[in-house]
């Protein structure tokens, strides 16, 4: 500890110094120009009509207009599309974790002949259904389908999906569970607990830190969800904030500046929970790619 | 007394014979027993698989030989979409188009994703800020980003061209342009790299740094290394990526619908644009399934061709 201590406040040589330098250089460019959308989005929000129209354009906003904010929240209901959107990304929280979880303990933490079979259809479903459970491929049977048993326009088809697995995520949740040593199941067995015994009590702690990246991962994916709700949600009363976006373009073509002060109030939950939670975003997508 | 041992001797071997046949009765039982508790966990996916996956894959080809509005019953109709489909120009150049996005945004991806890794993976204190800017991107919803580029690439007060303007390249139109619409939605995605680079980034970091150690001795500059060591042994994640990358491109939606709805001139019309317009406005449900099916057919052709070609350029000795 204190041999490490030293080596960083020992002189650090002429080289180590350019080529530190150079990896910022590099860093700070790529930083910027990924960071840019979301750097525009907050200047453009805050800019004025007249202000919109200048070319070249300012780099930020001469006398901010906090009102946009105001003004595009009556462009459209939004705290009612607020709180659907909080509403699904709940559910389908809560439908991801708790079907995930089981699923995926069957695929780890339970031996039987053929699972290792079985777990075939997983890897490949998630190749191709990479979107799940709207996407391109599977909506106009599954649209057709929810027609015909009347749950369009509701969020079941969009909620009840998510109680069912995910390949994604089974795949994430057993790559973690299969870490946890096989004894301490064993040792519990020889006690007499079963199965679901098990599973709630001494698997459920465990796996905490991976259940909240399927948490996290699942909430996030509902709230950038739009093909989802463009193809089932037909009543305003029922739209998420990503149909709300839409209002702002109309036949007199988009209002930006009030596009971007709503995009703001979109985008920004997104960033506070990343922030928050940095770790176990990090950590999930890194155990999601493993091999 | 002969008679006793036999009787003996009989009963000794039915006494092994049936612990031996108990014994395997037991493991039967106990497999069976396993197997039921195995398939009861994972009996939801098993559902979800075959009503959610399973189901609406071949229900694409069995509603694509029906002519259906989407009100009303399915009408039976053979192959006549299929026929239609071949003779219709715009599912061509929808194929086109999703082609032409996937070959650029793909292998660029890949690349955008191991510069970005490389970038995360420098020596520099403050280097989990940066790897944050760089990330933030990928999380934030794909609509939202897309409605920003509409902004940000106008032709006349964009960003972007005043940025190109200091380089002295012409204001251009890009979502207006049929040569440079599609390019728009590829710089879309690579915003979202971020998330895979992330991927890239632990693929780097469990390369063994002794490899590096026995390049310099052996006098390897920086490229060198990077050629022969760390390219090859990102090889496995690299395939991920264009797996993924494929799956992502075949079926590239969001920001063709928000940025240009297909347009101009259907320079833009993808194959899952096309099969939403087909679905959702013209009521063509049936024609719409017919496109999804074939869709699916290609989206599993080329991940099963990526995968064999694996064998030859991918490199998993490290495992």
């Amino acid at each position: 500890m204190k041999g490490s201590n030293q080596a960083t406040h020992s002189p650090v040589g002429r080289r180590e110094i350019s080529r530190q330098l150079v990896s910022r250089v590099f860093l700070v460019a790529m930083s910027l120009f990924y960071i840019s959308p979301i750097y525009w989005m907050l200047v453009t929000a805050l800019k004025s009509d007249h202000e919109l129209s200048q070319f070249p354009p300012t780099l930020w906003s001469h006398g901010p207009v906090w009102s946009n904010f105001d003004q595009a929240t009556k462009t459209f209901p939004f705290l009612t599309f607020l709180g659907n959107t909080i509403l699904y990304a709940a559910l389908v929280m809560a439908g991801s974790v708790l079907s995930n979880f089981v699923i995926a303990y069957g695929f780890s933490r339970i031996k039987w002949p053929g699972r290792d079979i079985l777990f075939y259809p997983v890897v490949a479903s998630i190749f191709i259904f990479i979107q799940f459970p709207v996407n391109p491929i599977t909506m106009v049977p599954m649209f057709a389908l929810f027609a015909k048993v009347g749950m369009v326009n509701s969020y079941l088809p969009l909620v009840v999906p998510t109680f069912f697995g995910n390949p994604f995520f089974v795949f994430l949740l057993r790559q973690f569970m299969l870490q946890i040593p096989a004894d301490i199941s064993e040792a519990a067995r020889i006690d007499g607990a079963n199965e679901f015994q098990i599973m709630y009590r001494i698997i459920l702690p465990l796996a905490r830190p991976a259940l909240v990246v399927v948490a996290l991962f699942a909430g996030v994916g509902a709230w950038n969800d739009f093909l989802g709700p463009l193809i089932y949600l037909h009543n305003d009363k029922l739209y998420t904030l990503s149909l709300g976006l839409t209002y702002f373009k109309t036949m007199h073509g988009i209002q930006f500046n009030l596009l971007m002060a709503a995009s703001c109030l979109v985008v920004l939950p997104v960033v506070v929970v990343f922030l928050f939670f940095q770790r176990f975003f990090i950590e999930g997508i890194t155990l999601g790619g493993g091999k | 007394m002969g008679q006793g041992n036999c009787v003996l001797r009989w009963s000794f071997v039915s006494a092994i014979l049936m612990t031996m046949k108990l014994r395997r009765h037991r493991r039967v039982a106990k497999d069976v027993r396993s197997l039921l508790l195995g398939l009861l966990f994972i009996s939801p996916w098993i559902f979800g698989f075959f009503l959610f996956l399973a189901y609406p894959v071949f229900s694409n080809f069995h509603l694509g030989m029906t002519e259906y509005s989407g009100f009303g019953e399915p009408e039976w109709i053979g192959l006549k979409n299929y026929q239609e489909l071949f003779h219709d120009s715009l599912f061509w150049t929808s194929l086109y188009n999703t082609f032409y996005y996937v070959i650029l945004a793909v292998p660029l991806g890949v690349v955008v994703a191991i510069v970005l890794a490389l970038a995360m993976n420098q020596r520099v204190r403050e280097v989990s800020t940066y790897r944050a800017l760089l990330y933030i991107p990928s999380i934030a919803p794909t609509f939202a980003l897309s409605m920003m580029l509409i902004w940000i690439l106008n032709p006349r007060y964009g960003l972007f061209n005043y940025i190109l303007g200091f380089l002295h390249i012409p204001a251009i139109n890009w979502l207006g342009d049929t040569r440079f619409s599609k390019l728009a939605i590829v710089l879309v995605a690579q915003f979202g790299a971020g998330q895979i680079a992330l991927i890239f980034l632990a693929a780097l970091r469990a390369i063994p740094s002794h490899l590096y150690d026995a390049a310099s001795l052996d006098g390897a500059g920086a490229w060198r290394k990077f050629w022969y060591i760390t390219l090859p042994l990102l090889t496995p994640t690299i395939l991920y990526d264009i797996i993924i990358g494929v799956g992502l491109g075949l079926q590239v939606f969001v920001p063709a619908y928000i940025m240009t709805d297909g347009g101009p001139l259907n320079s833009t019309m993808f194959t899952a644009l096309y099969i939403y317009k087909n679905a959702f406005e013209y009521g063509r449900v049936g024609f719409a399934a017919a496109v999804s099916g074939l869709l699916f057919l290609i989206n599993a052709t080329v991940a099963v061709i990526t995968f064999w070609s694996s064998r030859y350029w991918v490199n998993y000795n490290l495992e």
